[in-house]
């Protein structure tokens, strides 16, 4: 895990890192090519560390990870994808603030 | 005068060319400025405007090379931050324009007290691209509809895909895509273009590129994603199916201008009426960028009007004593 609490994701590791935590998962597919995932970066970061122990926070970059967008249908990014036992539990398509993230996310703090 | 003493000199509301131009006049000149930047989304009204979905800006002066959109954007932001601009990156919610100091709220637009208040704002709310307004377009963003090309024409490789517009934006959005997608169909509901010559010619040499003249989109077709469009023909009303997997939507812009109805004045169509430059119908509101401009609409044309209303913002708060005395002949 990297030191902001958020882990790193790739293909051929990514069942593995999902099932391994005990709290719900929020995936954030991102590019380095798009730039409102840029903006919600550092909005990402901040919530990981504010929902530490709640939700456990993951990137995946879905330029050299083609395999998960294929399987999970993600045809646009920013998604978030928030995995609740090893399933998708809900999607958020496209960027937003951090107060509307909140929102959307309260059903899992 | 409110009991906070907290008043600032200058609130600036957006964050395209326009309003970071008019932070970097106004922050150089010790106004303090703040900048209320908007917040992420995948349109673009966010942080940054308009340029943050675009790739290369060619027609930029000062870059003969050209410039990523967003990277030009983030320039602009520094540029501000290093004289001392302050930036929130939030969404304004409400304003009071009805008395000076003017009240701005952020958050809960309810709430009893404003969050700031400022003797001046500059609005550079920008203008946020059109959606169709047919069926389910909202339910399939995400799944074969996009507002962002940038952002998702990735995952259209090898698909055929359509683009509607006719102008600057849609031409190069469909250009661009072709780097993914096997086709790209442009359809437009006249029977030319709207965009530069340049953009024309090369969307026209592009042999991707095909044309879909006099068409509008009628409906969408697919239920968990798009499998494709309904398009009816302007002239003969004939419907016909185009079979596609992706939709990118460039039909044009409106003003952000929800905020001010009621308190502005205001074009029919919701651009912002500016006069004697720069000035709004509100002594001491100031206008600049694409939410006052329906003829020029260029990232240049936008930061120029942005260093206009920082001048003229910066002469009437000096002329009225910091906004404490109205000028005459406003």
């Amino acid at each position: 895990m990297a030191a902001d609490g958020i882990l790193t994701l790739t293909d051929s590791t990514f069942d593995e890192q999902i099932n391994a935590s005990d709290v719900p998962v929020v995936v954030d597919f991102w590019a380095d090519w798009c730039g409102p995932c840029k903006m919600i970066a550092p909005i990402v970061g901040e919530l990981a560390v504010e929902q530490a122990g709640k939700l456990q926070f993951a990137k995946i970059d879905v330029d050299a990870n083609p395999d998960a967008s294929l399987r999970y249908g993600v045809m646009s990014i920013p998604t978030l994808l928030v995995f609740k036992d090893g399933q998708v539990a809900k999607r958020l398509v496209g960027a937003k603030g951090k107060g509307q993230l909140l929102e959307e996310l309260g059903d899992f703090i | 005068m409110t009991s906070t003493g907290d008043v600032r000199n200058l609130v600036i509301i957006g964050s395209g060319p326009a309003g970071l131009t008019a932070a970097i006049y106004t922050a150089r000149a010790n106004l303090a400025p703040l900048v209320i930047e908007g917040e992420p989304s995948s349109t673009s009204d966010q942080p940054g405007g308009q340029l943050m979905l675009t790739t290369d800006v060619e027609n930029y002066p000062g870059f003969p090379e050209g410039v990523m959109g967003p990277e030009l954007m983030e320039n602009f932001r520094n540029q501000a931050a290093r004289f001392g601009a302050e930036f929130l990156t939030e969404r304004v919610s409400r304003v009071d324009l009805s008395q000076r100091p003017f009240s701005i709220w952020v958050g809960d637009p309810a709430a009893p007290e404003p969050t700031f208040r400022a003797q001046s704002i500059i609005v550079s709310t920008g203008a946020q691209s059109l959606l169709l307004g047919v069926e389910r377009e909202q339910e399939l963003i995400g799944h074969g509809v996009s507002t962002c090309a940038t952002c998702d024409g990735f995952f259209f490789r090898g698909q055929h895909i359509a683009v509607v517009g006719g102008g600057d934006s849609a031409v190069e959005e469909a250009t661009f895509l072709t780097k993914f997608a096997e086709t790209v169909t442009l359809v437009h509901r006249r029977d030319q273009l709207r965009a530069s010559k340049i953009m024309q010619d090369r969307a026209r040499a592009n042999p991707k590129i095909r044309f879909q003249w006099n068409s509008t989109v009628e409906s969408l077709i697919g239920d968990e994603k798009l499998a494709g469009v309904k398009l009816r023909d302007t002239g003969t009303d004939e419907v016909s199916t185009l079979d596609v997997t992706g939709l990118f939507v460039a039909i044009g812009h409106q003003p952000n201008t929800g905020l001010f109805k009621g308190q502005l004045e205001l074009e029919g169509n919701g651009y912002l009426i500016t006069h004697d430059g720069t000035r709004s119908s509100v002594q001491g509101v100031f206008a600049c960028g694409d939410v006052q401009d329906q003829t020029y609409r260029q990232a240049i044309t936008a930061a120029g009007s942005g260093c206009m209303a920082a001048i003229d913002a910066e002469r009437w708060l000096e002329a009225t004593d910091h906004g404490t005395t109205d000028l005459p002949d406003w």
